[in-house]
């Protein structure tokens, strides 16, 4: 067999290979409810219900969708450029550990001031995580997915040294967490008594920016044109690596967010399991969203979903909750086939 | 002082170093064939997970512990399969699909486990691969007990270097593989499949990615654990640069790594606490990321590595 370029995709091809690729995910998640020994449109029908079916269960998804957009984003915008960022957890994972820092009291100012500090110094510390790896990667040519992939477990060894260390709450009962951050440092709620913070809104807001970024610079395009062919970019004068430098430090920082969110607006103080790979469930999101960044935000309510949603039931139907899991990792697969199969034809011979 | 000097003439030190090589050397192996062909196996991390659980798995119901083994490798040669198959005819991203299947293989691993052991709350225990002290040999100091008093599994770990080295450079097969990470038209010009060759390529890889998770079950400890491959999968690509895409050089990577691995843990005992415990546990990382660096600039990469052939084009 061989492929052709498609020289129009068509709309329908547009509208039908991503159907099929959900359609083959919902199949396959099915013959594995049915292995679990449950009915496959039960199953379903409480995983949608437990993501969408009400203003609870909406507001959960939601909130989980939140660090999601941000390491979709971090995720979309490296992948755009080639930049295989695999470190979205480490620098989630410092980001908050920044927020921690400043926010629980080694600081006072009012929140108007406190908050937009801890954001700036949050973006640059995840900046500088992902530095390393893009000047190891254009200085020395090391390869940036494992470099970034091995700081994921240094840098959660890292938090957990803080954790037992200097950042340990005193009041903890000898839990590894850090202290909560003061009030002024947190982020509001945006519903009364729910747990749906600002946090969401920062982070519909980043994605507007990061598109107006990829869409309308000099630098999104130059991004682009590094991400699609980095010798033509090279011969037509633009200064690859600089760009891969500044495409990891956005990237890096846009990471970094999502662990300011996390504290200041869910968890309030910092522990180990912060994230559930939301790091890793980033590059799923990103790559859903065809690393457009306004798509990441839809992509990233629809893995949330499905994150909470079989929560909710393997909890009535006595399915492993993994189910979720295995359903993100194999749209994932089924989706990048779909985008090819979207752009070129099959023959066979 | 001294006393962190005179670990390394231990046999207990250089016996635990052989151990924790094992299964970097299964996976190094695995993944350093892929490369040869010009595959990047990033699914290894998940499919070490699966490995090491359908091993223990099958001589849990009641198999043979070689039968869990060649179950592992199966498993591992059908992940290999489906890598395969996404990367080299509709040659998707190499990268993301890796990712993705390391996703899908412990997700995948864990969602079984869970439905076949839906009661267990600690895992079960298997009788797992004993060591075999090889007559005569054994009695060379410090050596001896190293190399000769190991499972067979361990064994088997020596055997796959001499028998992939040989194999890469001794036979067709062997120039076949390399050669479609070189140059795949002049591969495809006398006649053989390219997709063919990377395919099968990357599926033994990956059955011994699997069988080097098996170890970890089946050899070291005796059930199965969430998070048990702990990033050795990542180190194995490291080690696979880090060995310069040489089977000879990739083994005493793997040994050199694991020795030292084994050392800190001693160190870790004889400063007793002075030192957080995380500093000791980073350093197998800083170490992968420290071999890629001084490796990297002289380091060259099969040519057509992580480039999708098409035929008929150049």
């Amino acid at each position: 067999m061989r492929l052709e370029p498609r020289a129009a995709t068509s709309a329908t091809a547009t509208v039908l290979w991503p159907l099929a690729a959900i359609a083959a995910t919902v199949v396959f998640s099915s013959v594995l409810v049915m292995i679990a020994g449950a009915s496959p449109i039960t199953v379903f029908y409480l995983v949608f219900k437990g993501a969408a079916g009400s203003q609870f269960a909406l507001v959960e998804t939601l909130t989980r969708a939140t660090p999601l957009i941000f390491t979709g984003l971090a995720v979309a915008v490296a992948f755009r450029a080639r930049l295989w960022n695999i470190g979205a957890e480490a620098q989630l994972y410092l980001g908050a550990v920044m927020t921690v820092v400043l926010g629980t009291g080694a600081v006072t100012l009012p929140s108007a001031g406190l908050i937009p500090l801890i954001i700036f110094v949050v973006m640059l510390t995840g900046a500088l995580a992902l530095l390393g790896p893009a000047i190891l990667k254009t200085r020395f040519g090391v390869d940036e997915v494992v470099t970034t992939l091995l700081l994921n477990f240094i840098v959660i060894l890292f938090v957990s040294m803080l954790l037992e260390g200097v950042l340990k709450d005193p009041m903890g009962l000898g839990w590894p967490q850090s202290r909560r951050v003061i009030e002024e440092a947190q982020l509001p709620r945006l519903i009364q008594g729910k747990r749906l913070h600002f946090g969401f809104i920062l982070a519909i807001v980043s994605a507007i920016i990061v598109w107006v970024i990829m869409k309308k610079t000099v630098l999104g395009y130059e991004m682009r044109a590094v991400g699609h062919n980095a010798e033509a970019a090279r011969f037509a004068g633009i200064p690859v690596n600089r760009v891969i430098v500044k495409t990891a430090l956005l990237s890096g920082g846009l990471a970094a967010l999502a662990g300011f969110s996390e504290v200041a607006g869910l968890k309030g103080n910092l522990t180990l399991d912060l994230s559930p790979g939301y790091g890793y469930t980033g590059i799923v999101v990103a790559m859903l969203a065809l690393l457009n960044p306004l798509g990441v935000v839809a992509a990233a309510i629809f893995v949330a979903g499905i994150f909470v949603g079989a929560d909710a039931m393997s909890r009535s139907a006595n399915v492993p909750s993994y189910i979720a899991d295995v359903m993100v990792a194999t749209s994932l697969l089924t989706m990048v086939t779909a985008i090819m199969l979207m752009r070129y034809r099959v023959r066979w011979r | 002082m001294t006393e962190a000097i005179e670990i390394l003439f231990t046999a207990s030190f250089w016996v635990a170093a052989i151990r924790i090589a094992s299964p970097l050397i299964f996976a190094t192996m695995g993944e350093l064939i892929c490369e040869r062909a010009g595959v990047l196996n990033l699914g290894i991390e998940g499919i070490m997970v699966a490995g090491a659980f359908t091993g223990w798995f099958t001589v849990y119901m009641g198999g043979d512990l070689w039968t869990g083994v060649f179950v592992a490798a199966m498993t591992g040669a059908m992940f290999g399969l489906l890598h395969g198959f996404l990367t080299v005819p509709l040659g998707l991203s190499q990268h993301v699909t890796g990712i993705g299947i390391t996703l899908l293989a412990s997700s995948l691993t864990y969602f079984t486990y869970r439905i076949l052991l839906p009661e267990v709350s600690s895992p079960p225990k298997i009788e797992p691969f004993e060591p075999f002290a090889v007559p005569l040999l054994l009695d060379i100091p410090v050596l001896g007990p190293a190399l000769f008093n190991q499972t067979p599994l361990t064994y088997l770990a020596y055997l796959t270097v001499a028998v992939v080295a040989f194999v890469l450079y001794r036979t067709p097969v062997g120039v076949a593989v390399r050669a479609v990470g070189e140059n795949p038209s002049a591969v495809e010009a006398q006649g053989i499949s390219v997709t063919a060759i990377r395919i099968g390529a990357v599926m033994a890889g990956s059955a011994l990615m699997a069988i080097g998770g098996a170890f970890l079950t089946m050899s070291a400890f005796n059930s199965f654990f969430f998070e048990m491959i702990n990033g050795r999968g990542w180190i194995a690509i490291a080690l696979v640069v880090f060995g310069s895409w040489r089977p000879g050089k990739a083994l005493i990577g793997a040994i050199l790594f694991a020795a030292f691995d084994a050392y800190q843990i001693r160190l870790q005992q004889i400063t007793g606490g002075v030192i957080p415990y995380q500093i000791f546990l980073m350093m197998p990382f800083v170490l992968s990321i420290v071999a890629l660096v001084v490796v990297a600039r002289r380091a060259t990469y099969p040519k057509a590595l992580m480039i999708p052939y098409q035929k008929g084009e150049r």
